[in-house]
């Protein structure tokens, strides 16, 4: 960029610190895909309504595309990377997987943590909760059916684990 | 084993094969087995799934956008924002001087500026699109120029200051306004683009004796892809010279187009597909390829181009609208004697492919029923729109609304059942269609039909105090290409020395698992592994080329050149895997990366040592084939001849309730029922089944490009309304498997099917409900309310029907 990177930040993605300068009209968006590695946060929309670029910012989803990368001074940011140690699943992706929640896979990162932050959150969702839950993640390829599969399923095992303990 | 061998129904598979050309009057074949699913190494049931799987859910696939170049140069469309104008003249030496441009591009810049392709395959005359308007604009969004420079600020700031002066221009933005007379023309020679006229037996004298003629105009709207993953790619120019793209694209044989347009021969321009995030037809025409090949030939510097959604919304090709007279004429006991179809398509600013679409709805639009004095007319017009191309059922999916609304109608006027009247009418294997020929393959509609309703089960309840209806409706629509396309597809397998599997073939991968499918033929013949294959796909210098992924061709096409080249590559091993086991070659078994004698489990080898000892002996390891596509001939003159290798057969039912204050319609239960012939995956013809269901009920309740006079409002997925979690409820998708089709195992084409019924089976369920039929898609709530505030119903003459 030949824009001034007049601003300074850190930021912890995937609980790795570093430090950025950019512009202040930078979005988080453009900061994760060019500068910071993180190719897996996809471009969507661009405008916040698919929410394809959804990321955890301190925990919280966000649409990366309507948050500048100043705001993000100071945050942790989780990708779809920040789910599993490198070469691993946790238990969401292998349930998309068996449940073929993913077709073409361009929403699938977007959409895989909305799930986990929800279900941290609400660990006892039912179908239509978990419905409402996702209805800011837009999905062209698969009519939701099988993503919703994946998630109850997923919610299952979560539980069991948690009741397990 | 059990007695019947793997061989054997292997060999069973092929002779299905080779007796893909089974004559009408001959039953089908019997069932071949089905495919051995493979199981997880964790003993889920699931298959193993491919390795696409799981890097799309680690975020580590790299799409068209999440490659890059150090020093990559960063590409953009300038776009005229008028419908229709002269170009009095483009100044571009402000946007040269921008810091940090490379290239500001103009149509004097192109060598060749015409994209150029004889689409119709039926030698309709060529109407030319340029790269770059240079002299005329005809929609909203044409491209006037393209940018690229050392960063996007940089690019963007220039695209600010190209600056063109328009002369204003009379154009023609409706159907009817192109089509009036004295009407200013969008290209020379008038705005009738294409009309085919097919027909067979005496219309007029069927209607004639006819006891009802029921006779009704139906309208679908201009939609959009909507894919998630905007049209993007890199280029940049390789070693000895070839300009390489590396783009989402579902055709990589555009590479020779490119050439043309820039004066290459064809060696020298090279097309990658990277697997895509979702075409539906999108990214079947050329979308950033023409920019960024220019803008990398001029520059000589790697290129990288990202569209943004509005741009995309804006330009972008869509979907035609269609405008559809049907006029039946049936019988008292409902059987149908006569049909007459005229069918108006809006073909946008150019042509593209709009002279096929246009072919396909219209010898595609009497459905499944039996109909032997029947005439069809269809018509490509031009207006000063965003022009309009191929998406997911490409015509044959608009004129199911046309259809299946008739077969309502004439239930209603007869006051026979819905289900009774098809019943009647329903095509049978050797019926004659439209266009003189015989259907070759068994025709599941019935079933389907009534596996559809059976599941719905009772009446579902209202959970808002609106009124429940429930509607239902059948569609039969082509796989493969048209036959007049000689198409054909090649692929090559060969064994590394470690007994791994290398599949190459030019497919691309839509995110449908087209790649995923091959590595499951392949290995269902050779007995290798989905973990231990790799399949290369999509480049146009590196892979056999196989034809794009469109038409729902590809399982047809390619999946028959895997079965072929696995196959000839067995055939090829098979003696030094009987010499080294002593055996003959009839006793071979080929599963989990050994070869076996079938019923001694002590004796096997593995791939690796059969792939070792073969290249020891001069028996090279590796094979390639071309499948070709059963051809025909079609005369456009006479509309008669063959059209299509086969169909795909179906029904979706559904109840729905509607909120009388608001217009408000909730879908309460959906179910979609498709004959697959057979199904290879089951999962993921499933996923193709919903994800299409979807996608048709967007279409069905509230996706819509409003245009007026040629300004198209909505540009921002904020205002285009594909259907969110929310809209829709589960959908139940059913593969049954009734008669075989001419894909790989008996398989039918499943992609674009089942987007066909949603509308008319959601209109009919509208009907059942309150009795109002709605004639218009999207049935977005004000129309639907607009209709119960106007208290009648618009179709049918005489009293409204009262009640579901």
């Amino acid at each position: 960029m030949t824009a001034t990177r007049g601003h300074f930040i850190s930021v912890t993605i995937n609980g790795r610190p570093t430090d950025f300068g950019v512009s202040a009209n930078l979005s988080l968006l453009e900061l994760l895909r060019n500068d910071g590695g993180c190719p897996e946060v996809k471009l969507g929309c661009g405008e916040g309504v698919c929410g394809t670029c959804t990321v955890l910012l301190d925990g919280e989803p966000v649409n990366a595309c309507l948050v500048f990368a100043v705001q993000a001074d100071g945050c942790d940011v989780t990708t779809v990377r920040g789910l599993a140690a490198d070469g691993e699943l946790n238990d969401l992706q292998d349930m998309f997987i068996e449940h073929a929640g993913s077709q073409c896979g361009f929403c699938t990162p977007g959409m895989l943590l909305t799930v986990t932050w929800y279900l941290e959150r609400h660990p006892d969702a039912d179908r239509e909760e978990l419905r409402r839950a996702i209805a800011g993640n837009l999905c062209r390829c698969t009519g939701y059916t099988k993503i919703l599969d994946a998630v109850e399923a997923y919610r299952d095992l979560r539980r069991g684990d948690v009741d397990g303990d | 084993m059990a007695t019947d061998t793997h061989t054997s129904k292997l060999i069973s598979l092929l002779s299905d094969a080779e007796a893909r050309d089974t004559p009408v009057t001959t039953p089908a074949p019997p069932a071949p087995p089905r495919p051995a699913p493979a199981r997880r190494p964790n003993g889920r049931t699931s298959p193993v799934p491919h390795r696409d799987f799981l890097e799309k859910v680690t975020g580590t696939l790299p799409y068209a956008d999440d490659w890059s170049f150090a020093g990559i140069l960063h590409g953009v469309v300038v776009r005229a924002r008028v419908p229709c104008a002269r170009i009095a003249g483009i100044d571009v030496s402000a946007a040269r001087a921008v810091p940090g441009v490379r290239a500001v591009l103009t149509a004097a810049d192109i060598p060749h500026n015409a994209i150029s392709e004889e689409a119709s395959g039926l030698g309709i005359e060529q109407t030319v699109q340029p790269v770059l308007a240079g002299e005329r604009i005809r929609y909203d969004g044409e491209p006037v120029a393209c940018i690229a420079a050392e960063s996007m600020v940089a690019a963007v700031e220039a695209a600010g200051l190209v600056d063109v002066e328009y002369e204003d221009d009379a154009g023609v933005f409706t159907i009817d306004e192109a089509l009036a007379e004295g009407a200013p023309s969008v290209h020379p020679g008038g705005n009738t683009y294409v009309t085919y006229n097919s027909s067979i037996g005496d219309v007029d004298a069927a209607m004639a004796r006819a006891d009802h003629i029921i006779e009704e105009t139906y309208q679908t709207p201009r939609v959009d892809h909507a894919y998630l993953e905007p049209e993007s790619g890199v280029g940049w120019i390789d070693s000895d010279g070839v300009v390489t793209l590396r783009v989402s694209t579902q055709v990589i044989e555009h590479a020779r187009a490119l050439a043309e347009i820039l004066e290459l021969p064809h060696s020298r321009v090279r097309v990658i597909a990277a697997y895509m995030g979702g075409g539906f037809g999108g990214k079947e025409d050329m979308t950033v390829e023409p920019y960024l090949a220019a803008l990398v030939w001029k520059t000589r510097r790697p290129v990288r181009m990202v569209w943004e959604r509005q741009d995309s919304l804006l330009a972008r090709q869509k979907r035609h609208p269609f405008r559809m007279h049907y006029r039946t004429g049936v019988t008292n006991d409902g059987t149908i004697v006569a049909q007459d179809i005229k069918i108006l398509g809006d073909a946008g600013a150019y042509p593209l492919l709009s002279s096929r679409v246009l072919f396909a709805g219209g010898v595609n639009s009497t459905g499944p029923y039996k109909c032997l004095d029947a005439r069809m007319q269809s018509t490509a017009v031009f207006t000063n729109t965003v022009p309009t191309s191929a998406f997911r059922g490409f015509g044959a999916m608009q004129v199911v609304f046309g259809y299946e609304s008739q077969m309502d109608l004439i239930a209603e006027r007869l006051g026979l059942s819905r289900e009774a009247v098809r019943e009647r009418n329903f095509v049978a294997q050797g019926d004659i269609r439209v266009t003189g020929e015989p259907i070759e393959m068994g025709c599941g509609t019935r079933e389907c039909m009534h596996r559809a309703l059976e599941e719905l089960g009772e009446l579902s309840q209202p959970v808002n105090g609106g009124k429940v209806g429930r509607g239902f409706a059948c569609s039969m629509q082509p796989y493969g290409r048209s036959m007049f396309f000689t198409d054909r597809a090649s692929a090559w397998i060969g064994l590394e020395q470690d007994g791994t599997m290398v599949i190459r073939a030019g497919v691309t991968d839509l995110g449908a698992g087209q790649a995923a499918s091959l590595a499951n033929i392949a290995g269902e013949i050779l007995g290798v592994t989905v973990d231990r294959t790799s399949v290369h796909i999509g480049d146009s210098h590196l892979t056999p080329l196989t034809g794009g992924t469109f038409a729902t061709r590809q399982l047809y096409m390619s999946g028959n050149a895997t079965v072929k080249v696995a196959t000839a590559l067995r055939d090829k091993l098979a003696p030094v895997a009987a010499d080294l086991l002593g055996c003959e070659e009839s006793e071979l078994e080929w599963i989990n990366n050994l070869v076996g004698v079938t019923g001694d489990r002590a004796r096997s080898v593995t791939m690796a040592e059969l792939s070792r000892t073969a290249e020891n002996r001069d028996v090279m390891p590796y094979c390639h084939e071309t499948f070709h596509a059963q051809a025909g001939e079609f005369n456009p003159e006479t509309g008669q001849g063959q059209t299509y290798p086969d169909y795909t057969h179906g029904c979706h039912a559904a109840d729905v309730e509607v909120d009388m204050r608001t217009g408000e319609v909730r879908i309460l239960k959906y179910v979609a029922v498709h004959d697959v012939g057979r199904a290879i995956d089951l999962q993921r013809v499933e996923g193709q089944i919903q994800g299409a269901a979807a996608q048709g009920i967007g279409y069905a309740m509230s996706e819509e490009m409003e245009t007026e006079g040629g300004v198209l409002h909505s540009n921002l997925f904020a205002n285009y309304l594909i259907p969110t979690s929310l809209d829709l409820p589960d959908l139940k998708a059913i593969g049954l498997e009734v008669h075989l089709g001419k894909g790989p195992f008996g398989a039918r084409g499943i992609g674009e099917p089942p987007i066909g019924p949603c509308g008319p089976a959601l209109a009919s369920a509208i009907h059942d409900a309150i009795g109002i039929r709605m004639l218009r898609l999207p049935m977005v709530p004000e129309r639907v309310l607009a209709a119960i505030r106007a208290g009648r119903d618009h179709s049918v003459p005489g009293p409204a029907k009262q009640d579901a």
